[in-house]
């Protein structure tokens, strides 16, 4: 008998420690002109190449990566942003899993999985950009930022990734332990914007 | 806000994705053991401290994280040309140019 009691106690101990909570658990807020959403999980890498490397990478993922400053490639869910002349964050939006770094190591290239530093958040609406603009000092005009182009930028004193999906839409990346102050100032911004 | 021209990303971003980094154009030396104290502390430590023209390295630390050479005006704070690192150091003549 005590026996039993043991391992009930057991399995409910186990699932307390298996109880866990995504750091954007939740969070949505919309308004008439802005809507925020908690991205779901993605595969990410930090990607350093150059010259060669360029080359090997392009062959892995299967789509050449962008190399004029703020550009973006995608192919399905898998999304390649110029972050620097030799720094690119790959992200697949659908698949957390996707193989992004290559198996077999190559010495051109620095591939590394970065995908539980970064969460994403998606913004879409007409007030989209002028809610950023509201803690980020980036010119987010369609001629100085047009659709499928990223940039990594500053989003109040947060280092953000900011990728323009479409005219309306947005997708931010930061990190993880940036998300309570990020959020913050999204939310912030979206009321702004409806004002 | 200020615009600062990255040469690396090819466009005007605002002052706070850039951090300065000191004075430019500083020479590391071949053989730092072979250095006196002196001219190693005059290499290492004394920067000048310009009222006008200081050539600068700045860094676009929340963009390309690429470090670049600016020419800036101390007092106005006007950047008068960024530059890529490893460019050589403008002439007199050059800066004069610029400051027409």
């Amino acid at each position: 008998m005590a026996r039993v009691g043991t391992k009930a106690a057991t399995a409910a101990t186990k699932d307390l420690i298996a109880a866990r909570t995504f750091a954007t658990a939740g969070m949505r807020y919309a308004n008439a002109t802005v809507t925020l959403d908690a991205a779901a999980p993605a595969a990410r890498v930090s990607l350093r190449a150059a010259d060669r490397g360029i080359g090997v990478y392009s062959r892995h993922l299967g789509f050449e990566l962008p190399t004029t400053p703020g550009a973006t490639a995608s192919k399905g869910s898998t999304h390649a942003l110029w972050l620097g002349p030799d720094e690119w964050l790959i992200l697949d939006t659908k698949n957390a899993n996707a193989k992004l770094v290559p198996t077999r190591a190559n010495a051109a290239i620095s591939a590394t999985d970065v995908s539980h530093r970064n969460v994403g958040f998606i913004l879409t609406g007409a007030g989209a950009a002028d809610g950023l603009n509201a803690a980020c000092p980036r010119d987010l005009s369609l001629e100085a930022f047009p659709a499928k182009t990223a940039s990594r930028t500053i989003l109040g004193k947060a280092e953000i990734v900011l990728y323009r999906t479409a005219r309306d839409a947005f997708r931010v990346e930061c990190w993880r332990s940036y998300v309570p102050y990020v959020w913050g100032l999204l939310v912030n911004g979206a009321q702004d914007a409806h004002l | 806000m200020l615009l600062i021209h990255c040469p690396y990303c090819e466009a005007e971003r605002p002052e706070l994705e850039f951090a300065n980094a000191g004075e430019a154009h500083i020479v590391r030396p071949k053989d730092m053991s072979q250095m006196s104290d002196e001219d190693f502390e005059a290499m290492f430590f004394i920067r000048d401290n310009p009222k006008g023209i200081n050539l600068e390295r700045w860094r676009h630390v929340h963009g390309c994280g690429r470090f670049f050479n600016a020419i800036r005006s101390t007092v106005t704070d006007k950047f008068l040309k960024t530059y890529k690192a490893g460019e050589p150091r403008p002439s007199g003549d050059e800066i004069a140019e610029l400051m027409k």
